[in-house]
């Protein structure tokens, strides 16, 4: 196999940063050394776990770049294909640990496609409205981290002040705060709770001021303009190139949002602008990420006006779990209560993908099945993993500081990439 | 939901306006249209050629490479490719099967600079080899690795 010549925008591995050095190197004299490896994380407060970094750099600018992944994976595609389907809703939490919900809903989507089932429109909806919550909940965490690394420390704590409010809301429709698993296959696992609406609503109302806030912070601060403007470029044909989705992608000026092009879940119902730009730099991606979370507000209260009354899960006794109260009176329930929980429920063999604009970027999971009860392969496809590769394209030729700031405004989640 | 569609000829006479399908005509060995999702299967020699023809067709976005171990029959590998139109909004699998013994097909990455870590990472966990990859290494297991974890033969507690 005659090995080939790399065009530009193909991402080096570790090695090759390392042996392109030392061919630029002129033998063993230190003063005519240009450039200098050096290794940033994995244990690195910038990189947002355990991402690891191999740069050459020559002074302070980038000269390649590389990526090290692969120190959180703990196998999640392998374990799926040892549970029951319902099994793997918990597993999929823990993909992008910001955004369970929307991991969920992909998952859901996907086995529901194999199954033909039809979901209650009231599902649909509370689908919508724990999907946005999580995407405001994902950006305040990336808004938090991303000011963080650039100094910022003042924005980290107010992002985290509405956090424990959305957290809160959370837990109370699920009983968890994190790993959620509200969003089963069928539906979603519980009615929300008397009063949950209106204090949704509340910090719904609220928020808005509270973008404000973040942005009289930083908007008009010199250093976040100067660290920011005109960093981490990426031209449009690149971003398509290498895969990029989400927020970076229509910062580059490509329109494209799988809730709107592609709906699922009801989206079609939902009235939001998409916002883009064309400057394509982390101050577009900033700014783009605070009108989303403004969409998003738009699209919950719409959620929260429309929600439809009726059934939350799908009329499916042999797929979804019984009411606790029909259990102990029908013995019906209490068969299919027992068969799903000792022997799962057969999916249609076949396979079906289902796609999803998660917080990142556009998520897909594909699911094969072979007429068992537990699936033969999952796969999910991450924003983080591919908008990853654009790393280098972003950082080439820019000061080593920045690299901090291309990481934030990509957004990554290394439990996404690693899986 | 429409309703399944299974064989070439089928699915050429049920979709014969579908861009993909009109691009990929000559080199599909198998189709079908399932749960409103199409896939075409092609010969692994064609792959470049076919990932060439989605682009003209406006098929301008790679979105995802995958694999499935069918262990223990055969052929056992099925390289599961997507495509997607950021104009059309739409999308199309295209599925090329490789012999347990002879895994190896052309890398897409030269074309395709989205499938660099999509490839390595069918390699890494697969063992299926891309040739012409520029830079095929594991991506998620540590370099010393012995094995290929998400095949089916591989124990999901690992070897003891």
């Amino acid at each position: 196999m005659a090995p080939i010549a790399a065009p530009d925008q193909i991402n080096p591995g570790i090695e090759d940063v390392i042996a392109d050095a030392e061919r630029r190197h002129h033998g063993n004299d230190p003063i005519a050394d240009q450039t200098m490896i050096i290794n940033m994380g994995p244990q690195h407060p910038s990189t947002h776990g355990v991402l690891r970094l191999v740069l050459e750099i020559d002074g302070e600018t980038v000269v390649s770049l590389a990526p090290d992944i692969g120190y959180l994976h703990t196998g999640i595609e392998k374990t799926c294909e040892a549970k029951f389907y319902q099994q793997v809703v918990p597993l999929t939490d823990r993909i992008d640990y910001l955004a369970p919900m929307i991991n969920n809903t992909a998952y859901a989507l996907a086995v529901e496609k194999l199954l033909d089932l039809e979901i209650p429109e009231k599902a649909q909806w509370l689908r919508v409205l724990f999907n946005e919550l999580m995407r405001i909940n994902s950006h305040l965490v990336w808004l938090g981290t991303h000011a963080m690394d650039i100094g910022a420390l003042t924005v980290f704590l107010y992002c985290f002040r509405e956090r424990e409010q959305l957290l809160r809301i959370f837990e109370a429709v699920s009983g968890q705060r994190m790993m959620t698993s509200y969003i089963r296959i069928g539906g979603v696992s519980l009615e929300p709770p008397l009063g949950l609406f209106e204090s949704i609503r509340a910090f719904l109302l609220d928020f808005p001021s509270k973008i404000e806030e973040y942005e009289s912070l930083l908007q008009n601060n010199p250093i976040w303009i100067n660290r920011l403007k005109g960093v981490g470029y990426i031209s449009p044909e690149d971003a398509i190139a290498l895969g990029v989705t989400g927020p970076p992608l229509r910062a580059a000026g490509i329109d494209f949002d799988v809730r709107r092009d592609m709906p699922y879940s009801s989206y079609e119902k939902f009235q939001f602008k998409v916002p883009v730009s064309n400057e394509s730099d982390v101050w577009a991606r900033y700014v783009l990420r605070m009108q989303e979370m403004r969409e998003s507000v738009k699209i919950c209260l719409q959620a929260l006006d429309g929600m439809p009354e009726g059934r939350i899960v799908a009329d499916a006794p042999k797929i979804i779990l019984p009411d606790r109260e029909q259990m102990k009176t029908q013995m019906e329930s209490l068969i299919h209560h027992f068969k799903i929980v000792t022997e799962g429920f057969a999916v249609p063999a076949g396979e079906a993908t289902s796609s999803v604009e998660a917080g990142h970027g556009m998520m897909n999971y594909y699911v094969v099945s072979d007429g068992t009860s537990k699936p033969y392969r999952v796969h999910m496809r991450n924003a983080d993993f591919s908008n990853l590769q654009a790393l280098e394209t972003m950082c080439k030729g820019r000061l080593l500081a920045d690299v901090v700031a291309v990481i934030g405004s990509i957004d990554i989640v290394l439990g996404a990439i690693d899986r | 939901m429409d309703p399944a569609v299974f064989g070439t000829e089928a699915v050429f006479e049920a979709l014969p306006e579908d861009p993909a399908v009109k691009a990929l005509r000559d080199l599909a060995t198998d189709a079908k249209y399932d749960r409103g999702e199409l896939t075409l299967t092609v010969a692994r020699e064609s792959i470049v050629t076919a990932s060439e023809a989605l682009r003209r067709a406006g098929f301008n976005f790679f979105e995802d490479v995958t694999a499935v171990d069918w262990y223990p029959s055969e052929p056992r590998f099925q390289i599961s490719y997507s495509f997607l139109s950021l104009g059309m909004k739409r999308r199309v699998r295209v599925v090329v099967r490789l012999a347990g013994d002879d895994a190896v097909i052309d890398s897409l990455t030269p074309n395709w600079p989205a499938a660099n870590f999509y490839e390595r990472e069918i390699f890494d966990l697969f063992g299926v080899h891309f040739s012409g990859h520029p830079n095929l290494r594991r991506i998620m297991m540590p370099e010393d690795w012995q094995g290929h974890p998400l095949r089916k033969d591989y124990p999901v507690e690992g070897y003891r």
